[in-house]
């Protein structure tokens, strides 16, 4: 006991004394951090707007006239069972008509066209959306092979098709894209973070090499390193939890335009403790890991 | 106490083979001052590395207190060097350290109680006149008080034996006689020391067992000797 406590006050010490050093591994492990955390905001972020592109797509089954309400109930309740598909609406003949009308009223040629047709001229049709974009050629195949293909008149698929296929692609491809280049920076954050520690380790290894000499063990001469590392990772989880804090609150409006009314900084405060943690442990975690593979070869013989 | 048995030590750099030591072989009994002299590179340093464990001899054996010291592995090396109090010519002071922290670094290893610890190192500060300087940091110190520090570093935990390797060569003529005066001083309190230097002077003032190096071999082992070369 009375060894952890010296320890702990020599890291302290050492931590204290050696600011310049200190504060340059703070900063660098501050940006590995922050490049972890936006990685997690990104994730989120991205789904949520992957999400809010996907919400808007859909597509339309048109049955042939002479089916009843009944039995294209029956169908839409056998489609409602069906994998990849989020929701089912059926839209009889009717609503169809009164929809269009409220769409159309101002048009004066085509409710006079209306008119002069004398009968509802609109099908009963189902909507569904599917849970991912990417899931509507598959829906739009079963559909084809199903039993009841010969009943459906039209599916507005083949003519959505580009779009959904676009769409699909963009949102996978923003996914992808900011997921690499976030991992990419996090690595180099994280070997700039490490070097910074293995200079610094590096800086002291006359003095480790000294301590072996006057008959320090091991774990007396690598304690302190560790301890200024949990030291460093604590100190740069929290100014990075106050960095996004405070930078989210005031890009908060601007973020909520560009991610269709997602409010991040919401997220980030409902999420406060789940992303401390992950700082925290993040932090601790690369501090520790690097300075005690950087000792290690300083501890041998 | 200390026993050098037919020790060799070859380096090799660039495929050719340097050899340091030679077939050295002396013993020092406990309680006693030997000086080890020689020129630069005739092997001084080498001898105290291979008693320091710090390197492995090509042939032979360091026995320290009856164990040898390249014998009894790795986790037991720290135990063998409290064992000695080492002084070395550039001092190897801890720089983020005070002067009193880095006499009272070796107790922290050693497990010694914060009282006893705070009881000694004030004493062994006083024994080498440093007891204004404690709370100075080593850059704050002169040549000599830094050496001074590196020996109150080397006897506070009271070890067997003192290894000084040429703890003056960095001192003008007033601080060398200084860390002399302290060495002997040591050694009449009981403890051996052992101490490497190719200062002519200090040896012939000692009138103690001098062993003389060249080129890695024992050319003389005498019990009241002289610096000849």
């Amino acid at each position: 006991m009375t060894l952890l406590i010296r320890i702990i006050k020599s890291g302290w010490m050492d931590f204290k004394r050696n600011s310049g050093l200190s504060v340059a591994a703070i900063f660098i492990m501050v940006l590995a951090i922050s490049m972890a955390t936006s990685l997690f905001l990104f994730r989120e972020s991205s789904q949520v707007l992957t999400k809010n592109i996907e919400e808007k797509l859909d597509m339309y089954v048109y049955f042939n006239d002479e089916l009843s309400s009944d039995e294209i109930l029956a169908i839409q309740k056998e489609l409602s069972g069906v994998s990849g598909i989020k929701d089912v609406v059926y839209i009889s003949k009717d609503e169809a008509l009164q929809k269009f009308v409220l769409k159309h009223r101002d048009d004066q040629s085509i409710m006079e066209s209306l008119r002069e047709l004398g009968k509802n001229p609109l099908l009963s049709s189902i909507n569904i959306q599917a849970w991912e974009a990417s899931q509507y050629a598959a829906i739009s195949n079963f559909l084809i092979n199903s039993d009841f293909s010969s009943l459906i008149s039209k599916i507005d698929y083949q003519q959505k098709k580009p779009a959904i296929e676009r769409l699909a692609s963009i949102s996978s491809g923003i996914n992808n894209a900011g997921i690499i280049a976030n991992i990419i920076l996090a690595l180099a954050a994280i070997l700039v973070a490490f070097n910074t520690v293995r200079l610094a380790i590096y800086n002291s290894k006359e003095e480790i090499e000294t301590m072996r000499l006057v008959g320090a063990s091991n774990n007396f001469i690598r304690g302190p390193f560790l301890v200024q590392g949990v030291i460093v990772g604590f100190l740069s989880a929290v100014i990075a939890l106050l960095i996004f804090g405070v930078g989210l609150l005031f890009l908060n409006s601007g973020l909520k335009l560009l991610l269709s009314g997602f409010n991040l900084f919401g997220y980030f405060i409902s999420n406060l403790p789940v992303i401390f943690l992950t700082q925290l442990a993040f932090g601790i975690g690369l501090g520790v890991i690097s300075s005690h593979l950087a000792i290690r070869k300083y501890l041998r013989a | 106490m200390i026993n050098f048995q037919k020790i060799t030590k070859i380096y090799y750099s660039d495929g050719r083979s340097i050899t340091a030591l030679k077939d050295v072989s002396f013993e020092i009994q406990p309680k006693e001052f030997v000086s080890i002299v020689g020129r630069s590179g005739a092997g001084k340093t080498t001898l105290f590395k291979m008693l320091m464990a710090e390197e492995n001899p090509t042939d032979g054996s360091v026995i320290f207190e009856g164990e040898d010291v390249h014998q009894i592995g790795r986790s037991n090396l720290p135990h063998i060097r409290r064992k000695i109090g080492a002084i070395f010519q550039d001092y190897k002071l801890f720089p983020s350290k005070t002067a009193y922290e880095n006499i009272a670094y070796i107790m922290e290893v050693m497990g010694v109680s914060d009282g006893e610890i705070a009881g000694t190192v004030p004493q062994v500060l006083e024994l080498v006149g440093l007891k204004e300087r404690a709370d100075n940091f080593p850059e704050e110190l002169s040549g000599g008080e830094r050496q001074r520090v590196a020996i109150a570093r080397a006897l506070v935990h009271r070890p067997d034996v003192i290894l000084a390797d040429e703890p003056t060569g960095n001192l003008d003529p007033f601080h060398t006689q200084e860390i002399i005066k302290l060495l002997v001083k040591i050694n009449e309190m009981g403890t051996t020391v052992v101490l490497a230097t190719h200062n002519k002077e200090i040896v012939n003032g000692l009138g103690k067992r001098v062993i003389t190096l060249e080129k890695g071999e024992v050319i003389r082992d005498e019990a009241k000797g002289k610096f000849i070369l």
